[in-house]
């Protein structure tokens, strides 16, 4: 995830929310965030410390898990959506939802003539206008809204760079068109029937505007039982400090009653992947995709029905590991802690797991409980994870894996989709309709993998680094 | 030649809040900055503790405090501190 105020600010909120979970006072505590985040007299980041106060009354509410549609009166205070959130038996619908007020309605003329412009002679971009848009005023281009279409020939045309393009970054992070303007009120909406909750739009929108729903307080009662088992993703490297033994001890002092990496189910999914590729190969398929991605899973179910025949069948790494905590103790609480925001929707169709975090959420959790993992002791992991599972977190990982432990691996011939955008979207039809370059296809919906995923902490160099060192000190499947 | 020391707190406040991100301080570093500097994570600096030092992630440049630490901002104070040329 970036680094940036609009981000920072997200994360203080889930620390301050988590932080009011361990008070002696959690309501009151709750209903002063924004206060004690705008005080009187402090600096608005808005046109007033008003608006500020009632945008992060919102960020609240998504940290409680409530979306900005689910208000019915404005003058309900945090402090009861935090009981309805403990009340609550199980994890709220899954949606990635926009703070309408927090939304700045980035303006919908997507090419404007700035100050640049010398009001020449040659006047290319006028001749090159299709829609006679270009307008002149005071010896200056203008475009005429009304009139102009977005094609963009005017920009190119002028000598001078005048002409600007000025994108709507949300919509411009959307590879599948989810999310467009309210025609009423400009601000931008999701549309959930195309939504695909790669999260691409709550990394990119400037505002911070687009917020997912937390499972975050859930999880944290959840801990009060005893009964929670934290899964951790194969991307948990680098994401928070310490060592891994020492992040498990710090979960044990949060209120896990367990530990253990999904990295030992995405093993199960490679040994078996490669075992489904090869099958499906010789029975003449053309070619397989992985099936790890839910986001990719989501945009195959949406978007690309003509995809869903070469998608495997084989479970994720969350799903096996799932599966594997349930068999060895029914009445675990199942908590999976990633990246991801589309896990979320994974995990509301596999009753095996019952919450997903982010390791965003996970981070503010710990700091809540002021905990801190570099000063944890090492709890020694007993469980074996392989250097090919742990390779799943990035990028070229799944397609190693499956190299590794497919038979007659010498007729594989990998492709990646690393990063899902719109032209990613189209060259997938073509495989599917057409013809595929090659007979394993790894789709990533975020470019470098999971250790750039959207709910992540670290910085992905950063995080690469770390996850290689730790899949060197790890066995291989090969033995 | 004495070096600036670059202290990036990597407790775990401070390594949510975009300390995390901090760590890739020598990438915006050139050659010749680079000579004078040398950077360290560092336990908890305690600083997150009170309000008053304002807000994480905490980086120390030499004896000196950033608080709400961007690359830009670390590098500014590495700049202030590195002595003339000779």
């Amino acid at each position: 995830m970036h680094d940036n105020k609009a981000n920072r600010l997200r994360k203080e909120i889930l620390i301050r929310t988590a932080r009011a979970f361990f008070t002696e006072e959690p309501n009151d505590t709750l209903n002063r965030i924004p206060l004690q985040m705008r005080p009187k007299g402090g600096e608005a980041s808005r046109c007033c410390i008003y608006k500020d106060r009632a945008v992060l009354k919102y960020r609240c509410m998504a940290a409680l898990g409530f979306g900005v549609e689910s208000e019915t009166d404005e003058l309900k205070p945090v402090s009861d959506y935090y009981e309805e959130a403990l009340a609550r038996e199980k994890p709220v619908e899954p949606l990635l939802t926009v703070i309408d007020v927090a939304c700045s309605a980035c303006v919908t003329t997507r090419y404007r003539a700035t100050d640049a412009c010398r009001g020449c002679l040659a006047r290319s971009c006028e001749s090159v206008c299709p829609k006679d848009a270009i307008e002149f005023y005071k010896g200056q281009a203008r475009l005429n809204p009304e009139k102009c279409v977005n094609c963009g020939l005017c920009m190119k045309a002028c000598p001078y760079h005048a002409i600007i393009r000025i994108p709507i970054p949300c919509e411009e992070a959307c590879p599948v068109g989810a999310i467009t303007k309210d025609e009423n009120t400009g601000r931008e909406v999701i549309d959930h029937e195309k939504c695909i909750y790669c999260g691409k739009c709550l990394r990119e929108c400037p505002f911070a505007a687009i917020t997912d729903l937390s499972q975050m307080v859930d999880v944290l009662n959840a801990t009060r039982t005893g009964k929670a088992v934290a899964m951790l993703a194969p991307s948990i490297a680098g994401q928070l400090p310490g060592t891994l033994p020492q992040l498990f001890t710090a979960l044990k002092q949060l209120g896990f009653s367990d530990v253990v990496e999904v990295a030992e189910g995405a093993d199960k999914t490679a040994l078996h992947e490669g075992a489904e590729w090869a099958e499906k190969i010789a029975e003449g398929e053309r070619f397989m995709t992985t099936s790890c991605c839910p986001a990719y899973i989501e945009s195959v179910d949406k978007h690309l029905p003509e995809m869903a025949p070469f998608v495997s069948d084989t479970p994720t790494p969350m799903a096996y590991t799932a599966a594997d905590v349930r068999e060895k103790n029914p009445a675990a609480i199942t908590v999976f802690i990633g990246p991801c925001l589309a896990k979320r929707r994974e995990a509301a169709r596999n009753p095996d797991v019952d919450y997903v975090l982010t390791f965003e959420e996970l981070g503010a959790m710990l700091v809540g409980a002021a905990i801190d993992v570099l000063e944890c002791e090492e709890t020694p992991i007993t469980a074996t994870a392989h250097r090919e599972g742990r390779g799943f977190a990035a990028s070229g990982g799944v397609t190693e894996a499956v190299k590794v432990v497919a038979p007659g691996n010498a007729a594989l011939q990998p492709i990646q989709v690393d990063g899902i955008d719109w032209k990613t979207m189209v060259q997938m039809r073509t495989w599917a309709t057409k013809s595929c370059p090659g007979n394993f296809v790894e789709v990533m919906s975020c470019a470098g993998g999971c250790l750039a995923g959207p709910g992540t902490i670290s910085a992905p160099r950063v995080a690469k680094k770390q996850l290689n060192d730790l899949q060197e000190k790890s066995p291989s499947l090969q033995g | 030649m004495k070096k600036i020391n670059v202290s990036i707190c990597t407790g775990t406040t401070c390594y949510l809040m975009g300390g995390a991100h901090l760590l890739t301080f020598d990438e915006v570093l050139d050659p010749v900055t680079a000579e004078h500097v040398e950077i360290s994570g560092a336990h908890c600096l305690g600083l997150c503790g009170s309000e008053a030092h304002g807000k994480a992630p905490f980086v120390k440049v030499d004896d000196h405090i950033i608080a709400d630490a961007t690359l830009m901002k670390v590098l500014d104070k590495v700049r202030d501190l590195m002595p003339e040329e000779d």
